[in-house]
């Protein structure tokens, strides 16, 4: 029973990183209905620029955090600037963004091979060596506070969607962003915000994964990508929340089948969840049915 | 007279024409490295008509094309592994178990939209590589299939690289045919007919569902015997072939071929082939060229270069060194 415990401590910490990630691919599903390649490589980038930033740089961690975040935000800002914003407002088809967001998160990918090699490095983690025991297993202090800043930055985020004018204006892009702009929003600029958001949101989600993990390395973007991909669906895309709870539910599973089934099985059961939701029920748990108007 | 003049057409005699250019082309090369892309050209260029069919013409974008490309592969190398039967049944076996899972997949997946069959395609590309990695009993896993048996023909095996193009040569052209069939018959004009307005269409009779799964199905048979070429010319295979990254490349010469058409699909396959395999010299930057050049080919074939930043100086500057020659001339007068 304490095992089990453990292992759900465990997979509510990975939800969180899933959770995080999974705001970023939903809003700009919501705005764009683009599926956006590149939101996984950003993480990747986020978890890579605070490396930089505290190890190699030797900034104070706080710094290094906030840093990192922000310029991973610009980041996001840059490429929907340069690669997507030219064939957004010519209308162009889908795919054609669709493989400009794949080719962004071949170049980043490749920057950052280049500049910090393939091999894995040790990451820095926080109050090493605190850890909090409850009924005979450890729940480490990084692990207590990735899932509280979890819960935070997702209120936040709720009260900014919600009862903000920016944050409705978002709302109101997603619906409708031809609409939108009618009534006087920019809609270049709430989808430049929207990338800043997701962006900042996945270096958050980065950071926190990896010092869980205490290693970064190249390929944690193209991991966590399509167990990303599933719990956005999972929730209902373009439902802020409903991507939370997905992340919570394939994290979970996910560590449960790596300590009940083994762990070469571990990425199964996030592919079968994604298959089955979209021929069940392809809006997700607690997405609306969507009326195809004519 | 009209008929003369008729047969020859060159719109008629082109075509033959470049078939028996292609035919005579390999007699020229004599380089084993140039043959392999060659081949590997071909097998591409097989992929890329196939998913064209279902992504360019019907619209319907699929990411797992390399899941049926590695699902032929397996199937015809395991039917000869174990069975010795001959390449050809091997090919038919790939093909049609190809179509089977794009029938069983594409039934419920064709019923979602967009993003949706985006990622769900996505999703099952990655599934059917963790189950060739993971089925170690059948699939070997990571070790991948090895000695797997060349193709033979009245018991003569095919061995040199000039052979493999032949017979890969064959392979496209007959799918080429097959496909371009396929779009002037009345079912390729209703996969069109989809991708313009699919509520339309279903207005007009067509059974669009019917059709979409189809087309995948069709697809999916193709790059199964694509599959099947490519694990009987490399001779050894492993899941990480099949991966979603290049699915990504398929669809890629899709859409810079320009969406629907299949000689573009075949430019595209083979530009995205070689400039790659031009790019090996420079080893570690490879992949980063790579990238960079999808967005600029994205960019570039999509927006008019005189409305980007870049262009519009350019203009300016034309613009001013116009000005500056008029008013030169005006002095001068």
């Amino acid at each position: 029973m304490s095992s089990f415990l453990f292992y759900t401590v465990n997979g509510l910490v990975l939800g969180s990183t899933y959770a995080l990630t999974s705001i970023g691919y939903s809003m700009v599903y919501g705005i764009l209905e683009l599926v956006n390649f590149t939101h996984s490589t950003v993480y990747m980038v986020g978890a890579y620029l605070f490396y930089i930033l505290a190890v190699v740089a030797g900034l104070p961690m706080w710094a290094a955090f906030l840093l990192a975040v922000f310029m991973t935000g610009l980041i996001g800002v840059l490429y929907e600037r340069l690669t997507l914003r030219p064939l957004r407002v010519r209308h162009q088809p889908k795919f054609a963004m669709l493989i400009c967001t794949i080719g962004t998160s071949i170049v980043l990918q490749n920057i950052f091979f280049l500049t910090m090699g393939s091999e894995t490095h040790q990451y820095p983690s926080l109050f090493e060596g605190h850890y909090l025991r409850v009924g005979g297993f450890n729940i480490t202090a990084v692990q207590l506070v990735i899932i509280v800043a979890t819960a935070v930055l997702l209120l936040a985020f709720t009260l900014f969607i919600n009862h903000t004018r920016v944050g409705m204006a978002m709302q109101a892009c997603a619906q409708d962003g031809e609409a939108a702009g009618l009534m006087g929003i920019s809609v270049d600029n709430i989808v430049s915000l929207t990338f800043f958001i997701g962006s900042a949101m996945a270096a958050v989600a980065g950071v926190m994964g990896c010092m869980s993990y205490r290693s970064v390395d190249i390929s944690i973007g193209t991991a966590i990508g399509t167990k990303t991909f599933a719990s956005t669906v999972l929730g209902g895309i373009g439902v802020f929340y409903g991507g939370v709870v997905g992340g919570l539910v394939i994290g979970l599973t996910e560590v449960y089948t790596a300590a009940y089934l083994g762990s070469n099985y571990r990425n199964i059961p996030a592919f079968l969840i994604l298959i089955l939701i979209l021929f069940l029920k392809p809006n997700g748990l607690f997405g609306k049915k969507t009326l195809k108007k004519v | 007279m009209q008929r003369n003049k008729r047969f020859f057409d060159l719109k008629r005699i082109l075509p033959l024409l470049l078939a028996a250019a292609m035919y005579a082309a390999p007699l020229a090369i004599t380089n084993q490295y140039v043959l392999r892309v060659c081949v590997y050209v071909s097998i591409y260029s097989i992929l890329a008509c196939s998913l064209n069919l279902i992504s360019g013409v019907c619209g319907q974008v699929s990411m797992g094309h390399a899941a049926f490309y590695g699902v032929g592969a397996y199937t015809s190398a395991l039917i000869a592994l174990s069975f010795g039967l001959p390449w050809p049944i091997c090919l038919l076996a790939a093909g049609v178990l190809s179509a089977l899972v794009g029938l069983l997949i594409g039934t419920p997946a064709l019923r979602l939209q967009g993003g949706y069959l985006v990622i769900c395609t996505v999703g099952f590309n990655e599934l059917v590589r963790l189950i060739l990695l993971n089925w170690v009993s059948v699939t070997r896993g990571p070790m991948g299939l090895t000695n797997i048996p060349r193709p033979r023909f009245f018991g003569v095996a095919i061995h040199s690289g000039r052979q493999y193009l032949y017979l890969s040569m064959t392979l496209l052209l007959i799918v080429y045919i097959t496909l371009r069939n396929i779009l002037h018959s009345r079912f390729g004009r209703n996969l069109r007919a989809i991708k313009e307005d699919e509520t339309a269409a279903e207005t007009m009779g067509i059974r669009v569902h019917r059709e979409k799964v189809t087309a995948f199905a069709i697809a999916a048979g193709f790059a199964g015997m694509a599959g099947s070429m490519l694990a009987h010319y490399m001779l050894y295979i492993n899941p990480n072939l099949f991966i979603g990254d290049f699915s990504t490349t398929i669809l890629s010469m899709v859409v810079l071929g320009g969406m629907g058409s299949m000689p573009g699909s075949v430019a595209a396959a083979t530009l995205l082939t070689v400039i790659p395999e031009a790019l090996r010299e420079l080893d570690r930057y490879r992949m980063l060229i790579y990238g960079l050049m999808l967005i600029c080919m994205m960019l570039g074939k999509n927006i008019p270069w005189d409305t980007t930043p870049l262009g519009r100086a350019a203009a300016r500057l034309r613009g001013r060194v116009k000005i500056a020659r008029e008013s030169e001339h005006g002095g001068k007068d």
